[in-house]
């Protein structure tokens, strides 16, 4: 087995590490297992080191080649496999296919868990409330119920108003 | 201002006191985040850097905590200065790097620190002295809070906040503690330890974070994953793991006194011996002795003898700040004169560690058994 670092020589050191019932393999040779610190067990974490690995070849894949550009930035996955870092908030969407894959291997979820700025938060909550009315309103107006037709209609257009207020602040 | 005219002293850093202090240095919560129109800062150009740095900074400056704060663009310190502040760990050693376009604004408790175009545009922290994870968040979340409502942060329902690594990505929140651990180190298992915290997807490091080594069996521990648990689940998940950590260290403490006493007390005793009396020592070898001396402390074979005037000279002889005390540049060898010096001077009222009878009332809660 080659080393998946220099794919030159003979992998001797095997890393194996399980989080959250997910195994993350890694083989290196001893020279690209030096470099990377895997002897100090204090400086070394899987994440870090299969960072530098996998990503850069699947978001190539999945991005149909080296060529893909962020309309944004102007990234490429070519930087991506020199920094470890993205170019610009965009380059999420740009990258996402490829991406998906590295942010599974790499945390314990592949949708955000926790805080969401304020504002956001008031329009999420809003828009989930809108799509629940609405489909009250076709059920009334398939019933045939014209009177809470009318009032959920009310309701909508309150709601979509202050959706757009939000937008427009 | 001149940032040593603003740093709190050593001395009074030294006298801090938290829950767990003993084992626990200091607990930290750090939040990444970035606006949404700007390059993230390794990748962007200078002017967008500027930009980016005029917009943050005016905005963290206004906000109440950080009244009467220390704000600097980075180009405005001195490669000394820089140091220093990574020495009392306010800055990391990657934003010592940076010159202009970056900037730092610090509160006056030196409780808050935010880093603008580090490895991204905001990366804010809530310092706590001991084991104080909760506090730290609750603080670092409203600063927060407060900041999005003058800032457009980068953010994706599906991905959370959005960062220049893909490892911050989600809360971008990063949890930590700063543990002193000369028992597991001694008792030999601080690597099973190491190795069963990472099993459990977090990261060990060593004093200066990032790819450093652990000086003075002092260790960093942190959340790695960040999209897919929230901020307060990761919090209780650190405290669970610190707690665990924390009943090792002071079993390893007990039964390393009760079954190497002799042990103990020879590496104690020596390391006394050699900070006492030496003329030339290296700021590593004085860490590694300066925590075989808290952990004596700790066990109170220094009677009298307060934590305070250990981690003071944790703080004062590491090299920035030896050489910020002189006015001309010091070579390495220099420095390792005047702060054997500095170290023997501090020392000249301590006495020699006590032996203590073996089962000596239990005063201390270390002879514990184990079980």
């Amino acid at each position: 087995m080659l080393c998946c670092i220099c794919k030159e020589r003979e992998a001797t050191v095997h890393l194996t590490q399980i989080a959250d019932n997910k195994m993350q393999k890694v083989d290196l040779c001893e020279e690209c297992a030096k470099n990377k610190g895997v002897n100090d067990p204090t400086g070394f974490s899987l994440a870090d080191l299969l960072l530098g690995l996998g990503a850069s070849q699947e978001i190539e894949q999945a991005s149909g080649g080296a060529d893909t550009r962020c309309p944004r930035c102007g990234f490429t996955q070519a930087d991506f496999k020199k920094a470890g870092r993205l170019g610009c908030p965009e380059c999420y969407k740009t990258f996402a296919e490829g991406l998906e894959t590295l942010l599974k291997s790499m945390h314990k979820g592949t949708r955000h868990v926790g805080k969401v700025p304020d504002s956001l938060r008031q329009t999420r909550d809003l828009s989930d409330r809108l799509k629940m009315l609405q489909k009250k309103l076709a059920k009334a107006i398939e019933e045939e119920n014209f009177e809470e037709a009318a009032l959920l209609r009310d309701e909508i257009k309150q709601m979509n108003a202050r959706l757009s207020n939000i937008a427009a602040t | 201002m001149d940032i040593h005219d603003f740093l709190i002293s050593p001395a009074e850093t030294a006298r801090r006191k938290g829950p767990h202090d003993r084992i626990v240095m200091s607990s930290r919560v750090r939040l990444a985040r970035n606006l949404k129109d700007a390059p993230f800062p390794g990748w962007a150009k200078k002017p967008d850097r500027l930009k980016v740095l005029d917009t943050i900074r005016p905005a963290v400056e206004s906000l109440p905590e950080m009244k009467d704060a220390f704000s600097a663009s980075m180009d405005s310190l001195s490669s000394l200065d820089k140091q220093i502040l990574v020495e009392r760990h306010l800055i990391s050693r990657e934003h010592a790097a940076k010159t202009s376009g970056s900037g730092l604004i610090l509160n006056r408790e030196e409780t808050i620190c935010v880093m603008v175009n580090e490895e991204d545009h905001l990366r804010m922290q809530a310092l706590r002295p001991g084991l104080q994870l909760r506090q730290a968040w609750t603080a670092i979340d409203s600063l927060d809070s407060q900041l999005e409502k003058k800032l457009d942060y980068a953010f994706s329902p599906e991905l959370g906040y959005l960062t220049a690594c893909p490892t911050n990505i989600g809360t971008g929140i990063r949890v930590s503690a700063m543990l002193h651990l000369p028992g597991l180190v001694l008792a030999e298992q601080i690597n099973p330890i190491i190795q069963s915290v990472n099993k459990l997807g977090l990261a060990v490091r060593g004093l200066y974070g990032e790819g450093t080594e652990a000086l003075g069996n002092v260790f960093q521990v942190s959340n790695q994953m960040t999209l897919g648990e929230s901020e307060s689940a990761i919090v209780e998940r650190l405290e669970k793991v610190l707690a665990q950590i924390i009943e090792h260290e002071e079993n390893a403490r007990a039964t390393l006194l009760e079954k190497k006493p002799k042990m103990v007390y020879n590496h104690i005793g020596r390391a006394y011996g050699i900070l006492a009396n030496a003329h030339s020592i290296s700021s590593k070898e004085t860490m590694n002795l300066l925590s075989l001396m808290r952990l004596g402390v700790d066990l109170e074979l220094f009677p009298g003898i307060d934590r305070s005037l250990v981690d003071e000279l944790f703080i004062l002889t590491q090299p920035a700040h030896l050489q910020k005390q002189h006015a001309e540049k010091l070579s390495a060898e220099e420095r390792d004169l005047l702060r054997a010096d500095m170290v023997r001077g501090r020392l000249k009222n301590v006495s020699r560690p006590v032996v203590r009878p073996p089962a000596a009332g239990g005063s201390t809660g270390l002879d514990k058994p184990d079980k």
